[in-house]
């Protein structure tokens, strides 16, 4: 059945690694961040996570089922897309909110194209879309850090949309920003529990710092370069620290069925996704622009493979 | 005549309201096209091509014409003429110039005749630049740029979903959704990003 | 009378312009928003399919095969300019919401692929029966499309509210829903093809 995913997953079956071994590293990663959003965000948080991977297990189990086709669902790939699309979710959203979304993104993101390794969009983003489109009033009520209860506040890159604050250093510290005192999604506010997840991503080998490198430096450099408060005065690193970037970057883009091929395409892909993400947030009407940016290098994919496989000497 | 306002066309046209992912204009010859990237480029050029020329056209029609005799409710029938016509020389003069294009384009070029984004276009055209009755100031230069974006955007579409069509040859679609079914939910993913920009203000 | 039913019911299930045709998408997916819109759009399009169909089948004889599209062009054009003016008289509100799309029904595949192969090679009085077999076909599958997103999008039915407390699947009644439900019919009609043709 591996034999099956070589058409997208190159070097790292040669290694000897199982696409199964790595989905369930990808998920051990992903554990200090969701650690820390439950310590940040409380049980609400907890409560979303296990709602959205259960619905997840449920919603593959029972497609597999009534399809006739062999049930995976300890291959780690529908786990992790519960528990990445809860990561994208604020913390107090209503129960059946990470239900319909992981149903959704299991359905659509990921069986109608025939299963694992033949999704052609990031099942997880394809879900949070879905919400944002569905139900946008419940999917921008973000809880505040610590508070435990209903007290809401605004994310960072809201505050800045809305104008109500120019001066960047009044809406959030780059500390606060680096250990999640902030409004925001579960996953993706505290940034030190991510990148010790993606150190160990790295350190395995399970991803490469292309695509991260460069849609983080595309961002930056953008935000830096064009930010709104003149040129070569914008703030690329709060544009760094703040939002969905961090979580996306490493852990979203870098899905290697999605992303592409060749280290150049993966580079190229990883400059769109920046050069989108920064130009929605400085002038699109969303705060965050990482899941549609994500989405529509997506699609983009299968060209850029076409257009830079390399010829004689195969995947590099 | 406001720079920003071109830069607004051709975010909105492009991707916001997408002709084939939001307006759902040119959507039969979107699906049945989409299956190959060399055709799906053939046929967006010619598209291009089609939609800048009849924007042009038909706005001299509509200003100079229809609006003057108070004729604009002959406006369905005079600018499918037009179009229908402009596609017919088209087709002569490429099947004179290049025999090879000509076979290479096939029959898609006449079926850019009936290709809703084309008249769609023009009659997006005369509604929005046109207030009153009068065509409001640079409504020319806003109607054949917004055409050509609009091409651009069917462009854009055409060879997204080409090249992930032609990567799904590969997979085992359930049977049930081959073909036009599953190119339905792609597009409606890849509308669902694109909603990504709405609200774009420069 | 039996050869006249089968005409008419042809259009409905058996050769149904959306769901087995796929033809005239762009206008089904656009409308189809409210059940209100899509009972405009089907009515509208099946007059026009109609008269359209009657006129090229009693002139067909006359007709140059060189320039024949040119001329059923001219036809259709001509009766959806009379729809247009009657909307824009009658219920300028439909009009409004049925927007770009009614001057739109002239390229609609359905009635130039009828008037093609049907109208043009049939007497007058089975192209009636078929304009409206395909046009009944054509304003079911609008109904059953924006019956949906009128439904789970937007929580009415014909603009009445039903259910209070349920928060509508918002997406639905944008572009995104609209290709969504097509794409689930189409793969659900599919299915039921299969399984019947499986038996």
């Amino acid at each position: 059945m591996s034999d099956k995913f070589t058409v997208s997953i190159s070097p790292h079956i040669h290694k000897g690694d199982s696409v199964s071994k790595i989905m369930w590293a990808v998920s051990l990663s992903l554990l200090p961040a969701g650690l820390a959003g439950v310590f940040i965000f409380g049980q609400a948080a907890l409560k979303t996570i296990a709602l959205s991977i259960a619905s997840a297990l449920l919603a593959e189990w029972i497609i597999q089922l009534s399809t006739a086709r062999k049930v995976t669902l300890l291959d780690g790939s529908a786990f992790l897309t519960g528990l990445l699309l809860s990561y994208n979710l604020p913390a107090g959203v209503p129960f059946w909110l990470p239900i319909a979304g992981s149903f959704f993104a299991i359905a659509v993101g990921k069986q109608v194209f025939g299963g694992l390794g033949q999704n052609i969009f990031n099942p997880a983003l394809v879900g949070r879309v879905f919400l944002m489109a569905s139900w946008p009033k419940y999917m921008t009520v973000f809880s505040r850090p610590f508070s435990y209860d209903a007290v809401t506040c605004a994310t960072p890159l809201a505050l800045l949309k809305e104008g109500k604050s120019l001066d960047i250093a009044s809406a959030a510290s780059y500390m606060d920003l680096l250990f999640g005192k902030r409004g925001g999604c579960i996953g993706e506010v505290c940034i030190i529990a991510l990148l010790l997840g993606a150190a160990f991503l790295l350190w395995k080998g399970y991803i490469s710092w292309h695509i991260p490198f460069s849609y983080i430096a595309t961002v930056g450099l953008f935000t830096y370069i064009l930010g709104p408060q003149g040129l070569f005065r914008g703030d690329g690193i709060f544009h760094i620290l703040s939002g969905g970037l961090v979580l996306g970057a490493f852990f979203m883009a870098t899905d290697y069925v999605t992303s592409p091929l060749t280290r150049k395409g993966q580079v190229i892909f990883g400059i769109g996704c920046g050069l989108l993400t920064a130009v929605i947030r400085l002038w699109g009407g969303y705060p965050e622009g990482v899941s549609y940016a994500i989405l529509m290098m997506n699609a983009a994919v299968p060209l850029i493979d076409r257009y830079t496989k390399s010829r004689i000497y195969g995947t590099r | 005549m406001n720079l920003g306002y071109f830069l607004t066309i051709f975010i909105s046209s492009v991707f916001i309201y997408n002709v084939i992912l939001s307006r759902f204009l040119g959507l039969c010859s979107f699906v049945a096209i989409s299956k190959e990237t060399r055709p799906a480029m053939a046929m967006s050029l010619a598209v291009i091509f089609v939609i800048t020329m009849s924007s042009i056209i038909t706005w001299f029609i509509y200003r100079l014409l229809l609006v003057p005799f108070g004729l604009t409710y002959l406006r369905t029938i005079s600018f499918i003429l037009v179009i229908a016509t402009f596609v017919q020389f088209v087709e002569m003069a490429i099947r004179k110039i290049s025999p090879a294009l000509y076979r290479f384009f096939g029959i898609y070029l006449p079926l850019i005749t009936v290709n809703c984004a084309v008249l769609g276009v023009a009659v997006l055209n005369s509604d929005m630049f046109f207030v009153n009755g009068k065509a409001s100031p640079g409504s020319f230069y806003y109607s054949v740029f917004q055409g050509l974006c609009v091409g651009l955007g069917y462009a854009l579409a055409m060879l997204l979903m080409s090249g992930i069509r032609e990567r799904l040859e590969f997979c085992n679609i359930p049977k049930a959704l081959k073909d036009f079914p599953l190119s339905f939910i792609i597009a409606s993913v890849m509308s669902l990003a694109f909603m990504g920009f709405n609200g774009f203000k420069f | 009378m039996k050869r006249a039913l089968q005409e008419l019911s042809r259009g409905i299930i058996k050769e149904n312009p959306t769901f087995v045709l796929v033809l005239g998408l762009c206008p089904t997916l656009a409308v189809s928003v409210s059940l209100i819109n899509g009972l405009g759009m089907g009515m509208a399009a099946t007059f026009v399919l109609v008269g359209s169909n009657i006129i090229i089948s009693l002139i067909r004889n006359y007709i140059p095969a060189r320039i024949r599209i040119p001329c059923y062009i001219v036809v259709i054009a001509t009766f959806v300019t009379i729809t247009e003016l009657l909307m824009k008289a009658y219920s300028p509100a439909l009009n409004r919401a049925l927007g770009i799309y009614v001057p739109l029904i002239v390229v609609n595949c359905i009635v130039l692929g009828r008037a093609e192969a049907y109208a043009s090679k049939e007497t007058a009085f089975n192209s009636f029966l078929d304009g409206i077999g395909m046009g009944a076909g054509f304003t079911l599958a609008l109904l059953l499309i924006s019956g949906i997103r009128e439904l789970l999008g937007a929580g009415r039915l014909f603009g009445y509210s039903l259910v209070k407390g349920f928060d509508p699947v918002l997406v639905l009644s944008m572009p995104p829903g609209a290709l969504l439900v097509i794409g689930l019919l189409l793969g659900f009609f599919n299915l039921l093809k299969d399984r019947r043709t499986e038996k």
